[in-house]
């Protein structure tokens, strides 16, 4: 059943390229899509799992599974891919490259979470790149071609970074499997935690490696800018709590130092370019790229102390909560540029008198993306915070992981700023000439919002739902 | 009925060939079907052996040996020159233009022939134990080629492409021999698998040991287009007619990594000469990845980029030779064949219908011929390494194997950086094929043959990248 639902993206995108009616198809498949994972994850005896040897000599496998966190992710893919989707609007004729790439890069990406084998971890994700590297360069905007070539290259160093220290781990452990992960000899740690924080890091956009994503997303088509930013991001930081952590425990603690100042630079630095950012696109893609910096404090606290029991639930809470939010972010951001023809800020304003029902769900994006409690975004991050401090009392000091989550805290006040200054000189104030004949969200593009805002509020009031499967 | 037969058969069917086309009118092409058909009955023959005895005889014991690994390469020789002459056989067009003075292809009907020669000798490469026997076999595959690559007479470019690559081929043939002579003079034999013995004795002079295998190494690099010798293969690749080119990049260099391997092997094994050896092919691998890889980065031409990126694959190659894990390099050179003879099909319809190699040549073919545009970026998807291709795992088992030998770290980061630059200049096609506007809006129309088996290696490519057992079951391990 695992397979499924790989299978039904995959052999949908193909059967586009055949010649299908694209955006039925796609429709069809997402929703089949949600069906499947419904019912993996409620009935967990039904969702066997499914492994085919491929390879004798190392083992390796085709083995997909569901376990706590990689259930979680399932969950945030199916989602993401049903309301991509219905986002944005198609250029007249390319809908077999709009529809058929949106479906390939979902496979990939549920691929890689459903994965138990380490190499087709790494596949899946690998199966998204040229799929994007189609669809920014040919059917995207702004400085399509130059940021199509970066996110590129930059994805394809990253994963042969990765792919080295992959090989390192395993080349010791034996084994490709999930369930042999283990910790390896100490005095290689070092070398493999290095590896795989620079590969991994690389795919998460860690600061500096981060300035092909903001340009990326912008220039992105919005279906690949959602799967990209809300659900393929989301693989480096699954690799690094499930394999990085276990196989390289002493090495990610090595490492800290250099993991908490770079993630501040995610914040801190950043944010402070998103706060400069005057178009709305590249202001959500730096603020994507801000984001993981709280994932990565989580990650940093894991690696601090292993037994810390929040800092993994933070994380993957916030993982979904912020892929929730981003794609709603930049699904909405497709709508305001078909009815007002511009993103740039200056060139907004007073949008929320011709298209209300926008400006709310807009608004309650932005709130999510802000922090502001009642939605998921807030449960995450207050759960990061704490997980900074847990197990902490005055005597031990200020570690690394303490200061670095006090600093990180300025990070809300930031995305605050950015936010709310974007929000009111986009909806709020006097009508422009851009927005004074805008229409207000149509029918068709409210069900991806609505799905997306009303996950955001169920998770937000009761993050349990979410936290149950870890 | 002893293995070493079906060499012979090979080239008795190539001289029957010659005789038949010396007499035959009316299109020439045909012949070029009838040696495929030929090759197949000899590939079919190298699958499933037939019960009968299958011992090589006490006197060709020590040229000849047959081994999973010997048939693993001939299957490899045997399937490239079947589709060399598919190639050629659509590729007759430009040919004719080339070769005769009016265009009815009357001097073409060599160029059917001569590569089932090359394609015994490549046989007999795989299967030599011995240096005099290696060399018989090279000199076949090497004097052959030298008559194939300036076969488009009227072509400036092919005649200069046949000069340099005589010239700098003989030059690496004296190479050759003058190594063997001081192998010969520091061991006092030319057989191969007396040679662990002999280095265990440590009775033999180890200078000029270690300069007869210096020899050596310059002469096989030349085959295989290794820094510091690689010199030639940019130019004999673009002058030469492109299935000439593709059975070079493939057929040429997967001989000449065997004999490598089987000449390097006793001298990896053995502690004297180990750590010299291993040293001195991990620089060339670093040096050649460098070159191949940065100097692909500026080509405008699809052709050239192609002897560049050959080159890069190359120093992938030397890195597994290098660690001693053989049975990589065999997988990466299998893989290899599928992906660059995919690429080389596409770039010989459009070099037929649009007379250039350029990359701009390939613009818009996204419009002109989907199904086309979608091969060739498989094509160039797998020679990029892009996993759930076949060509990822060659790389994969190449990394695998140069961790395992724990090389230098400088090593790895040059291979990183060869990754990520062979991204650039693959997709930069893929690029042209989807991104830019068609110089013309006809449509591209595809022959069968090159239908058919575009068909087959995109298909194996994605199947083997998602289950490459069967390539290893093959090489018997």
């Amino acid at each position: 059943m695992l397979l499924a639902l790989i299978l039904i993206p995959l052999l949908a995108a193909l059967a586009i390229l055949g010649g299908t009616p694209a955006r039925l198809t796609a429709i069809i498949a997402s929703l089949a899509n949600i069906l499947v994972a419904t019912v993996a994850l409620s009935c967990p005896a039904c969702a066997n799992g499914f492994s085919l040897q491929v390879l004798a000599d190392p083992q390796i496998h085709l083995s997909l599974g569901l376990s706590g966190i990689s259930a979680v992710m399932l969950i945030l893919s199916v989602i993401v891919t049903l309301t991509a989707v219905y986002s944005g609007k198609c250029p007249e004729g390319r809908e077999k490259l709009w529809f058929s790439s949106t479906l390939f890069i979902a496979a990939g990406a549920i691929g890689a979470f459903l994965s138990t084998d380490v190499f087709f971890f790494y596949a899946f994700h690998e199966l998204a790149l040229i799929p994007t590297f189609l669809m920014i360069g040919i059917l995207g905007r702004g400085d399509r071609k130059e940021a199509a070539w970066k996110i590129t290259i930059y994805l394809a160093f990253g994963s042969i970074v990765l792919l080295a220290g992959l090989l390192l781990a395993t080349n010791h452990l034996g084994s490709f499997a999930f369930e042999d992960l283990a910790a390896i000899p100490a005095e290689d740690q070092n070398t493999v935690a290095l590896l795989l924080i620079i590969g991994f890091g690389t795919l998460v956009s860690l600061f500096p490696l981060h300035s092909w994503a903001a340009p990326a997303y912008a220039s992105a088509p919005t279906p690949v800018a959602m799967l990209h930013a809300g659900v393929m991001k989301k693989f480096g930081l699954y690799g690094l709590l499930v394999i990085g952590m276990k196989v390289a425990p002493q090495g990610m603690l090595h490492w800290l130092p250099w993991i908490c100042v770079l993630l501040l630079g995610n914040i801190i630095w950043v944010g402070l370019v998103t706060i400069n950012q005057k178009r709305l696109d590249l202001m959500l893609g730096n603020s994507s790229v801000m984001h993981m910096g709280y994932i990565f404090l989580a990650i940093a606290a894991l690696a601090a102390n292993p037994d810390n029991s929040i800092a993994l639930p933070a994380a993957v809470l916030l993982m979904f909560a912020h892929g929730i939010s981003i794609a709603l972010l930049f699904s909405l951001t497709s709508v305001v540029e078909n009815k007002t023809g511009t993103l740039e800020i200056s060139q907004l304003g007073g949008l929320a008198k011709t298209a209300p029902a926008l400006a709310f769900l807009f608004g309650l994006a932005g709130m999510a993306s802000i922090g502001l409690p009642g939605l998921a975004n807030f449960a995450g991050e207050v759960m990061v915070f704490f997980a900074g401090f847990a197990d902490w009392s005055p005597s031990d000091g200020l570690g690394w992981v303490q200061i670095t989550t006090i600093i990180a805290l300025w990070g809300v006040v930031i995305s605050a700023v950015y936010m709310l200054r974007a929000y009111r000189n986009s909806f709020q104030g006097p009508l422009v000439k851009s927005t004074e004949n805008a229409s207000d969200i149509h029918y068709c593009e409210k069900i991806p919002a609505y799905v997306l805002a009303v996950t955001l509020l169920v998770v937000g009031i009761y993050p349990q739902i979410i936290l149950q499967f870890l | 009925m002893s293995p070493h037969i079906i060499e012979f058969i090979t080239v008795g069917f190539g001289l029957l060939l010659l005789m038949f086309e010396a007499f035959s009118k009316g299109n020439k092409s045909r012949i070029g079907l009838l040696a495929a058909a030929g090759l197949a009955v000899i590939l079919g023959m190298l699958l499933c052996p037939a019960p009968c005895c299958y011992e090589v005889p006490a006197w060709m014991e020590r040229f000849y040996d047959d081994n999973a690994v010997a048939r693993f390469y001939k299957i490899i020789a045997v399937l490239s020159t079947i589709l060399v002459l598919l190639m050629a056989v659509d590729f007759r067009k430009v040919l004719a233009k080339f070769s005769a003075s009016d265009d009815s292809g009357s001097g073409t009907g060599e160029f059917y022939c001569l590569p089932v020669f090359a394609c015994a000798g490549l046989m007999w490469m795989a299967s030599a134990t011995d240096l005099v026997s290696i060399f018989v076999a090279l000199e076949l595959v090497t004097i052959t080629f030298y008559v194939m690559v300036a076969f488009m007479r009227r072509n400036v470019g092919s005649l200069e492409a046949g000069v340099k690559y005589l010239i700098l081929g003989a030059l690496s043939t004296g190479f050759l021999v003058y190594g063997i002579a001081w192998i010969y003079g520091a061991l006092g034999t030319t057989d191969i698998s007396l040679f662990s013995n002999l280095l265990e004795e440590g009775t033999f002079n180890r200078s000029y040991l270690l300069f007869g295998i210096a020899l050596m190494l310059i002469a096989l690099g030349f085959k295989v287009g290794a820094v510091p010798m690689q010199l030639w293969i940019p130019d004999v690749y673009q002058g030469a007619p492109t299935p000439i080119t593709a059975y070079l990049s493939v057929a040429s260099k997967a001989a000449g990594f065997l004999v490598l391997m089987t000449i390097i092997k006793p001298f990896l094994d053995s502690e004297a000469t180990r750590h010299a050896v291993m040293c001195t092919l991990l620089i060339m691998a670093g040096a050649t990845l460098l070159y191949g890889n940065l100097a692909a980065i500026s080509q405008n031409n699809f052709k050239r980029l192609l002897a560049y990126s050959s080159i890069a694959h190359a120093g992938f190659l030397l890195i597994g030779v290098a660690t001693g894990d053989f049975t990589s390099v065999s997988f990466y050179l299998a893989t290899y064949l599928l992906m660059t003879f995919a690429a080389f099909f596409v770039l010989a319809l459009v070099r037929s219908e649009e007379e250039s190699d350029e990359i701009d040549a390939f613009d818009g073919l996204g419009k002109r011929n989907p199904v086309l545009a979608f091969a060739l970026t498989i094509s160039m998807a797998a020679l990029a390494g892009i996993p759930l291709t076949a060509g990822f795992w060659g790389k994969f088992f190449i990394f695998k194997a140069a961790i395992a030998a724990e090389v230098s770290w400088v090593l790895i980061v040059i291979a990183f950086i060869s990754v990520a630059a062979g991204f650039y200049y693959y997709l930069k096609v893929v690029k042209a094929m989807y991104w830019n506007a068609p110089r013309q809006e006809k449509a591209i129309a595809v022959p069968i043959i090159t239908k058919v088996v575009l068909l087959v290696l995109t298909a194996a490519i994605l199947i083997l990248g998602i289950y490459p057992q069967p390539v290893l079951d093959l090489l018997g391990k």
